[in-house]
């Protein structure tokens, strides 16, 4: 029986052992006629992993595939950005690695708030994705006798990333992205670029289409299908400044959440420690840089506070290797969340460097002396030239300057163990559904789940849930359709409307900085509260002041942030409650009321083994306005645990 | 920490592609010179918004020179000054206070504008379409450490695999070929064995889409190897050349 609680759907877990419950689950699934196929129409929203290696895979099947994408290429979705790695459980390094060893640190890197079932699924599947994209030509890197090389990576114990230099998100997107083109050029995929999804069409309480916005003739369009996947990505732009590409949005996700689609886990949100810090208040972006450096690099700060000395004329004993001396064990590998914590504290603590104090020193002195600049400048070269193009200094010659930086979302789109979300016919793929990370994602671990999810879970499920419901094609022109046009053209049009004198951009970074003051790092209920009514406060304001010029029609890029924008402002919402409403502490979620004597998080297993799952409630404001929502209502899907209890995480 | 500088701007303005187009003239004063010269131009957009003017359209997202969506002409050369750099990653320390910049779109028949520096580069969409992958449906794939590939070849054919498709090469070829574009993906492929099978019929086909979607051919003047931020080679050209022949013979 799969734990079910009320007003959640059945999340459709298999009974029975986990460690084969992939295996058995796809044997028995119906399947689809290649004839029938061939008359079935399916809709994907977004082109990178996940988007791109659904459509492809789907399309080779035989259905007939809509990919939507807001880019002007496939290739440009935000994975292409990914540095260090996808893991997979091949043990090819020979070091004890395993399906349950991956399955294992899967479970307990996401803090035993992540279903196991799912978990396991990846490790099983990951082997296969390795396969998958050598066969596509993925130049990975290898070792000299010609296989595959492994690397070690973010803390693990075990060999099991592959890589394509720094650059792995980028080659493995352009293995979809081709396999995906292939499809395009034999007319089973029509490619849809420049479309912004605005809405989601439902009928009968089944996703049957979406409405985009054309974003060069600004038309709205609707298009229709028997079952409609979103991998619109992550919203770590919720604060404005983060890693990811800058058109990164939520709106897709939102847009289904509005009809009814739960929003599991909002608040768990990755922040990763080794960013190139903000400095000037028009810095649009945080660069990440590879946690690989915390390989060799240390991290430190001056212990005397607000140390007005450069880092080169303070004396090793005026140093505080503090990840180093608080967790001697580990060092400087200790896990995001962990090392993002410490430095956050001690930055506020008056101990931070560079402008405001708010970054730490990455230092390579000690590497550089002991492996050389020959060996240090092979490994890192690349980062190293990064960090001097964008800011000015070079790292051999002094240490780097590195922040925490919001990077990715555990959270997202509520799904079943078919990858389907609370609305029968809407699937939910890669970052955009809130699989299987639980509260904390091991790095190389998203690349994985969005390949997983695209190339073989998705295929399978969404193919049993077509055999399953003959829904009759719909026409765009069914009043559900209409309807759904009409609620997009009242937001744009409600946009264009306000006539204030502020650009989207100064809302946007407000609303950025109450974010990681109150729902980042680190979270206490009070500021929580003041979050909550301080957004709600700037969103008023942000209806009422902002600027966005120009039309509906032609291009409007100031239209497209401001639609945006507006999504991040109910979203960051729902992220508040969700933050609030989680009286624990763990993985990436740190509640300072709840925390051991020492400072490390402290989960509450019983109250809060379960994963949060929140349902929008509709307000009653003008549709053009956005309705200020009723308080959206809080389910929760019990987890179990079969295989392995939850422990405690000890990196002392 | 390295201060402020003013900058003159000349940007292309046009707002549709068959209306007219004409240079409009800006200047930022004191801005920090560890801005961007894409967030130079968000500052300049910012104001031109309060002063309800249209703001200067131009393609990014990635803003690390990974995701091939930016891409201008900054003083005639693709991408601007900076070596093996994206204009996204170009750095205002790269210029002198009071320096004048003259911004303009890609021009090629093959990239249609669509307004002010923004233009329409799916045609590289398309010649990947034509032949630029190995025909493995999802779940064909033999084991990985099956096929054996030296630690160089591999190393090599990633080089190759790093073209972003900014369109840069062909918006700095005065035929507007996409030779570098194409020659990247062919090696790519070719220097692994999974490329081997279809190896012939994706050199030919990519070779003669580009012709169909209006890209010149190459006449070696090197330009695209001088702006390619992904540093690929021009040799990867000739080499496609002698490919040419290796299969007509
Ligand atoms: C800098 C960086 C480095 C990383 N490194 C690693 C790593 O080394 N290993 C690892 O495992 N993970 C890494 N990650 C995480 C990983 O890259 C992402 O989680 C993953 O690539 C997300 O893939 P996706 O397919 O779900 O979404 P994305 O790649 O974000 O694609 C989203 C797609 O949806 C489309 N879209 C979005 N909204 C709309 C809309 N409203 N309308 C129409 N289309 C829309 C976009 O156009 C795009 O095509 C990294 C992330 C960052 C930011
Ligand atoms: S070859 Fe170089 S210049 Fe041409 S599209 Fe690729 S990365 Fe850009
Ligand atoms: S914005 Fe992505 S490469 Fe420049």
């Amino acid at each position: 029986m799969s734990p079910r609680s009320s007003g959640l759907p059945d999340s459709r877990i298999p009974a029975g052992p986990v460690a084969d419950a992939w295996r058995r689950t796809r044997d028995g699934l119906p399947l689809i006629s290649p004839l029938r196929k061939r008359q079935l129409q399916v809709l994907v929203v977004g082109s990178g992993l996940a988007g791109a290696s659904v459509a492809a895979t789907l399309a080779e099947q035989g259905y007939r595939v809509k990919l939507v994408t807001f880019h002007d290429s496939p290739r440009r979705a935000h994975s292409v950005a990914a540095q260090g790695g996808i893991n997979a459980a091949k043990n090819y390094a020979n070091d004890g690695d395993s399906i349950e060893r991956l399955f294992a640190d899967t479970l307990k890197g996401g803090d035993f708030r992540a279903r196991e079932a799912g978990c396991h699924r990846l490790a099983e599947i990951s082997g296969g994705i390795i396969d998958q994209c050598v066969a596509q030509g993925v130049p990975f890197a290898r070792e000299y006798g010609g296989t595959l090389a492994n690397r070690n990576f973010g803390g693990s114990l075990v060999s099991r990333t592959f890589y394509a230099r720094g650059q792995t998100g980028q080659q493995l997107l352009y293995g979809a992205y081709q396999a995906l083109m292939r499809q395009v050029a034999a007319g089973q995929v029509e490619l849809l670029t420049r479309r912004d999804m605005l809405e989601l069409v439902t009928v009968d309480g089944v996703a049957r289409g979406i409405v985009c916005r054309h974003l060069i003739t600004g038309a709205l369009e609707t298009h229709t299908a028997h079952a409609v996947l979103l991998a619109s990505g992550g919203y770590s732009n919720v604060y404005y400044l983060s890693t990811n590409a800058l058109k990164s949005n939520a709106s897709a996700i939102w847009a289904a959440h509005r009809q009814g689609a739960l929003f599991a886990n909002p608040c768990f949100t990755q922040i990763h420690p080794t960013s190139i810090p903000s400095g000037d208040a028009f810095q649009s972006k945080l660069t990440l840089m590879s946690e690989s450096l915390r390989n060799d690099g240390r991290v430190w700060l001056p212990v005397q506070r607000d140390d007005p000395r450069t880092a080169a004329a303070i004396p090793e004993a005026e140093r505080d290797y503090f990840l180093e001396r608080q967790y001697p064990a580990y060092g400087n590998m200790v896990p995001r969340d962990v090392a993002s914590r410490r430095a956050r504290e001690l930055c506020n603590g008056g101990q931070g460097v560079g402008p405001g104090g708010r970054s730490v020193y990455l230092d390579f002195n000690d590497a550089i002396a002991d492996h050389g600049r020959a060996t240090i400048a092979a490994r890192y070269g690349n980062l190293f030239e990064m960090y001097e193009r964008i800011t000015g200094d070079d790292p051999m010659a002094g240490p780097m300057r590195i922040y925490p930086a919001p990077h990715y979302t555990m959270g997202g789109l509520w799904v079943d163990y078919h990858l389907m979300s609370s609305i029968p016919g809407l699937f939910v793929l890669g970052e955009a559904n809130f699989s299987e990370h639980g509260a904390n994602r091991l790095g190389a671990s998203a690349l994985m789940q969005g390949l997983a999810d695209g190339y073989f879970i998705a295929p399978a499920t969404v193919t049993a849930w077509l055999a399953g419901n003959p829904t009759p094609e719909i026409a765009p022109d069914h009043p559900a359709c209409r309807e759904a046009e009409a609620r997009a053209q009242g937001r744009l049009h409600g946009l264009l409307a306000v006539g204030g004198s502020q650009p989207v951009d100064g809302f946007h970074r407000e609303l950025g900085h109450l974010m990681i003051e109150y729902c980042g790092i680190s979270r206490c209920a009070e500021g929580l509260q003041t979050g909550l009514k301080q957004v709600a406060l700037l969103e008023a304001r942000f209806h009422q002041e902002v600027r966005v010029p120009g039309e509906a029609t032609g291009p409007n890029g100031e239209l497209e942030k401001a639609l945006r924008v507006a999504d991040f402002f109910s979203l960051a919402q729902l992220m508040l409650r969700d933050a609030l409403a989680r009286e624990e502490s763990c993985g990436a979620h740190f509640r300072e009321e709840h925390q051991t004597p020492e400072g490390e998080a402290l989960r509450d297993d019983g109250s809060f083994a379960h994963i949060a799952a929140w349902q929008y409630q509709p307000g009653s404001g003008e549709p053009t306005q956005p309705a200020p929502a009723a308080e959206p209502v809080r389910h929760s899907e019990p987890l179990q645990f079969t295989v392995m209890q939850p422990s405690t995480r000890n990196y002392r | 920490m390295s201060g402020t500088l003013s900058l003159n701007l000349r940007i292309w303005r046009q707002a549709s592609p068959d209306g007219p187009g004409a240079y409009g003239s800006y200047r930022l004063e004191q801005i920090s010179r560890d801005l961007s010269l894409l967030e130079a131009l968000d500052v300049l957009n910012e104001q031109l918004i309060g002063a309800g003017e249209r703001p200067v359209t131009f393609e990014h997202d990635c803003r690390e020179g990974i995701c091939g969506s930016c891409g201008f002409l900054v003083n005639g050369q693709a991408h601007g000054p900076q070596r093996a750099t994206t204009v996204c990653q170009l750095y205002l320390r790269q210029f002198k206070d009071g320096d004048t910049l003259v911004l303009d779109p890609w021009r090629a028949k093959a990239f249609p504008l669509i307004q002010d520096l923004a233009v329409d580069r799916a045609s590289l969409d398309s010649l990947i379409g034509a032949g630029g992958y190995c025909s493995v449906n999802t779940g064909n794939a033999p084991e990985a450490n099956g096929t054996l590939i030296g630690k160089d070849q591999a190393a090599s054919a990633f080089d190759t695999a790093t073209c972003i498709g900014c369109g840069a090469c062909v918006a700095s070829c005065r035929n507007a070929s996409a030779s570098l574009f194409v020659a990247a993906k062919l090696a790519h492929l070719a220097q692994l064995p999974q490329g081997q099978p279809e190896r012939s019929h994706r050199a030919r086909a990519m070779q003669a889409e580009m012709e169909q979607q209006g890209f010149g051919s190459c006449s070696n003047n090197l330009e695209c190897e001088a702006v390619c931020p992904k540093q690929i080679s021009a040799d990867w050209i000739s080499w496609m050349h002698r490919e040419g022949r290796r299969q007509s013979s």
